[in-house]
């Protein structure tokens, strides 16, 4: 197909990246509706979004977006002008619309087929809200809009046709069923005909275009009559021009300054309020086109392939890519989302590729880790620290750290592209078992590296399914309860103390505990006599093997547990807890580290090796005092910690490093905490500075390395491990008395 | 087995030839990205014997192959003239600890013979051809046999 040729799959590959954007546009538009708070600029910015993506799907010749993306369009077009109200069940039928539009485009992307029963159901729902007057709009659209296949052999020659049949692009017509020009009696009429010589001396009308559109309202046509056919085009020559209607504040000769770079370039008329401007040639003097032996880069709207310039114009007007024919662009400051759907967020963006960035934040890593160096030599030679290469490194640091804050933050992604797709999950698994569940979301904005969004997909997926299913009652029970029908789950993310917390909370009837427990023993989990804590309870629903659902429904029985969850949440050096409160529901947080790529570590020795330690996981340090140390068993030792015993790890030995010690009076314990909320001391030689450090990734040579998470370099260019101290604890032998024996030395 | 395979499809190969535990093993000189002075390796906990640990190459991790330990020769007994043989084998970048590097070797395919069928020793399955050169016999060394992650596997 067309994805064969080069130049249109880069356009059909922006056309779904588009896509992307008007389908977030459409999820925050139904949101709004959904919320209640919806204006009619809401229910038009969501008719734009499906409006536009129909008109690209029907450039790519995608009939089956098409037609549903038409439908859809009727049906909120219907909503617009009134006849059909926009209650809570038309809403859940266009949140499926918009779930099923992003299907399809998908699908058209990965050449993918789409599931068409769900396709039928929402497009049964769509035509019978349509009712009655579904014809007539129906065909009203067919003739406002024309898919048209885009063709690279285009002929612009226009015999048959004033209007040359231009490509429709996406957005291409979304603005032609706007208002004309009629409007704009009492403005300034302004005929601008570009001379050839406006293009080769690299002036731009669209500028000129977008200037006079900041001076107020304007109104712009495109004459391309004077287009000859394709064989008989020079490409250097200029055949559009323009007439404006142009409705401001300003004075003439402010209009006119907007053309004093170009005015011997161009024919220009300029016509204010009320009377025809004498200095200037009638409106309708023939086109000049002269001063074609200047050599010229590129003249407008004549290279088949692509759009005239006028067509070219990039997003940030606002959208409103004119096509040749009628384009109005209203002023931005009066009716800004009439002209851009995307008004909301008009900051200037760039798309960069990934690898780009990626290498970018290698490289500052590498800048963290040179710095490191240098203050370490710098340090070794005793230099006094008001000296000037002091003063100076210590800028360099500064420097150093916010260059890698701020690329840091070009991975930073809010997470609202995430939770826009839990909410649908949240629509599919509520409808599945017959609950009726509604997603709040909170914090939309926070920012989180882009890897830990894309790695938390799953699992949030995972916990939002279970929160449904397990975590909201019937609507029966619910009601028996006294709570409303409607189960709520809250999705929220946050920045707290250098961390992303994202909580999912529903407000079902919390973790039943006594049937978890009955469960484990029956799953031999746990022995049958256990004395477990709450706590303890909770946390067997992240055990292996562990599913509580009493019957087996669609969602649940997949052979995917909460552990699973856990460990991939593990694995992006996050941690998850339950906390649950029966009868009022159940709230799982998940508390992730801001970016994969640095760590706050405490730097410590232990038998001779260095080695860095999570900030995060360690509770407090302790200097090990005689009195705290007490003998539990032959071989291992506890230490009291204020009012509780606390197992003692030796570091060395854990990591194979070193034979038990036997006597750790004076030795420093880090005091770990585990998942469970309980502790556990590891004893190091000796702590050596905390620092943030530069993950670097461990070779999969070996698979994993028990007990070691990653590693970093540090100042004087050897490699530290960095430690996964929770790991170490869960995996340790906990000896700390024998004598020497049965010891296994690694390194 | 890419090495074997460009000895095999090339007339004439480039050998880089090093002592290891007295005896001299040859790689292809294609899957050599640089060779570096020994530095003390960070010890990795739990890891195989032959594995002495990983060393900061430019910013990247690197995993050292005691290559005297991994051919059953004993662990090497690291001074300062001992040189870490850099080769990558087309899926992932290793150091090897040598004792020295002596020389490169140009030499046609067809000196290459196959190394005999000898049972005792575990480190022939590193071996995968054998050739002469000034009346030594050099062992081209089987590197993909030879890396941990294939040893892990088969363990």
């Amino acid at each position: 197909m067309m994805d064969e040729d080069d130049p249109m799959a880069e356009i059909r590959a922006s056309f779904f990246v588009e896509c992307e954007e008007l389908l977030e546009a459409l999820q925050d538009g139904l949101q709004i509706m959904d919320d209640g708070e919806a204006d009619d600029e809401t229910i038009n910015v969501v008719f734009r979004a499906v409006h536009s993506i129909k008109g690209g799907a029907g450039a790519f010749g995608l009939e089956e977006l098409v037609r549903f993306a038409h439908q859809f369009e009727s049906v909120l077009d219907g909503v617009r002008s009134g006849t059909i109200e926009a209650d809570r069940n038309a809403i859940s039928v266009f949140f499926q619309s918009g779930d099923i539009l992003g299907d399809l485009v998908r699908a058209a992307r990965d050449n993918d087929v789409a599931d068409d029963s769900r396709i039928q159901g929402v497009m049964t729902s769509l035509t019978a809200m349509l009712g009655a007057d579904a014809q007539t709009v129906v065909e009203e659209d067919v003739d406002d809009f024309q898919p048209m296949g885009l063709s690279l052999d285009l002929d612009l020659g226009g015999d048959n046709n004033s209007t040359p049949s231009l490509p429709d692009l996406p957005d291409l017509d979304t603005m032609s069923a706007l208002p004309s020009t009629e409007v704009f009696e009492d403005g300034y009429t302004i005929h601008f005909l570009p001379d050839s010589s406006l293009y080769t001396s690299g002036n731009e009308p669209l500028h000129l275009l977008r200037l006079l559109r900041e001076m107020g309202e304007v109104a712009v046509t495109c004459d391309t009559s004077a287009l000859p056919s394709l064989s008989a085009l020079d490409e250097e020559k200029s055949y559009l021009s323009w007439t404006i209607h142009l409705t401001t504040d300003e004075d003439e000769d402010a209009v006119r300054d907007v053309f004093d770079f170009v005015a011997d370039l161009c024919t220009l008329t300029i016509t204010g309020p009320g009377k025809p401007d004498p200095d200037m040639p009638p409106p309708d003097a023939p086109p000049p086109l002269s001063k074609d032996d200047i050599p010229a880069t590129e003249a407008p709207a004549v290279t088949p392939a692509s759009p005239p310039p006028a067509a070219q114009a990039p997003s940030d007007v606002h959208n409103s890519k004119p096509a040749a024919s009628i384009a109005p662009m209203p002023a931005a400051p009066k009716k800004p989302a009439v002209s851009a759907p995307k008004s909301n967020k008009p900051r200037p963006t760039v798309r960069v590729d990934l690898e780009r960035i990626d290498r970018l934040v290698n490289l500052v890593g590498e800048l963290v880790i040179n710095q490191a160096m240098i203050s370490q030599s710098v340090a070794e030679a005793g230099l006094p620290a008001n000296s000037a290469i002091s003063e100076g490194l210590d800028e360099f640091m500064q420097l150093t750290r916010d260059i890698q804050d701020s690329v840091m933050m070009i991975r930073a992604q809010p997470v609202k592209s995430l939770f826009q797709r839990m909410s649908r999950i949240v629509r599919e698994a509520s409808s599945m078992v017959g609950k009726s569940v509604r997603l709040k979301t909170e914090g939309d904005a926070t920012e989180v590296d882009k890897t830990v969004i894309e790695r938390l997909a799953d699992p949030l997926t995972h916990m939002i399914r279970n929160a449904v299913d397990h975590g909201i009652e019937t609507p029966q029970d619910r009601v028996a309860a006294g709570k409303p029908e409607e189960g709520i789950v809250t999705l929220s993310a946050g920045h707290r103390s250098g961390r992303v917390i994202v909580e999912i909370a529903d407000d079902g009837a919390g973790i039943n505990r006594e049937r978890v427990l009955q469960i484990a023993i029956e799953k031999s989990l746990v022995p049958e006599n256990a004395q477990l804590s709450e706590s303890e309870i909770d946390n067997l629903l992240f055990m292996p093997g562990f599913s509580t659902a009493s019957k087996v429904s669609d969602l649940s029985g997949r052979g995917v547990g909460m552990d699973v969850v856990k460990s991939a949440i593990l694995a992006l050096g996050g941690r998850v807890t339950i906390q649950s409160n029966p009868g009022k529901g159940t709230v799982f947080t998940i508390s992730l580290p801001l970016t994969l790529a640095v760590l706050d570590g405490m730097v410590i020795d232990v038998s001779q090796q260095t080695l860095v330690v999570p900030l995060n996981t360690i509770t407090e340090t302790l200097t090990l005092l005689e009195q705290d140390i007490r003998a539990l068993g032959a071989q291992t030792n506890v230490i009291k910690v204020r009012d509780s015993f606390v197992p003692l790890l030796d570091l060395g030995f854990e990591l194979g490093f070193r034979a038990p010690l036997g006597s750790y009076v004076g030795f420093i314990a880090l005091l770990i905490a585990q998942e469970d909320g309980t502790h556990a001391a590891l004893v190091v030689d000796s702590i050596q500075d905390q620092r943030q450090v530069v993950i670097k990734g461990l070779q999969d040579t070996f698979g994993r390395v028990p007990g070691v998470a990653a590693a970093t370099i540090l100042g004087d260019g050897k490699i530290a491990l960095i430690l996964d101290p929770v790991d170490v604890v869960a995996n340790a032998n906990g000896r700390t008395r024998s004598l020497q024996s049965n010891l296994q030395l690694a390194g | 087995m890419t090495e074997t395979q460009n000895i095999i499809e090339s007339a004439e190969i480039e050998l880089l030839t090093f002592q290891v535990g007295g005896q001299e093993y040859a790689i292809d000189i294609m899957s050599v990205r640089e060779i570096r002075g020994w530095s003390k390796a960070t010890p990795l906990p739990h890891a195989p014997n032959f594995v002495r640990g990983v060393i900061n190459l430019r910013g990247t991790v690197l995993t050292i192959v005691d290559l005297a330990e991994r051919l059953g020769m004993g662990r090497t007994d690291t001074k300062e003239r001992n040189v870490i043989i850099v080769v990558h084998t087309g899926v992932e970048t290793v150091g090897l600890l040598v004792d020295a590097v002596s020389d490169i070797l140009a030499v046609n395919k067809s000196e290459l013979q196959p190394p005999p069928e000898m049972a005792a020793d575990t480190e022939q399955a590193f071996v995968s051809a054998l050739m002469i050169a000034d009346e030594r016999m050099v062992r081209i060394l089987a590197l993909s046999a030879a890396l941990p992650s294939e040893n892990v596997e088969a363990a």
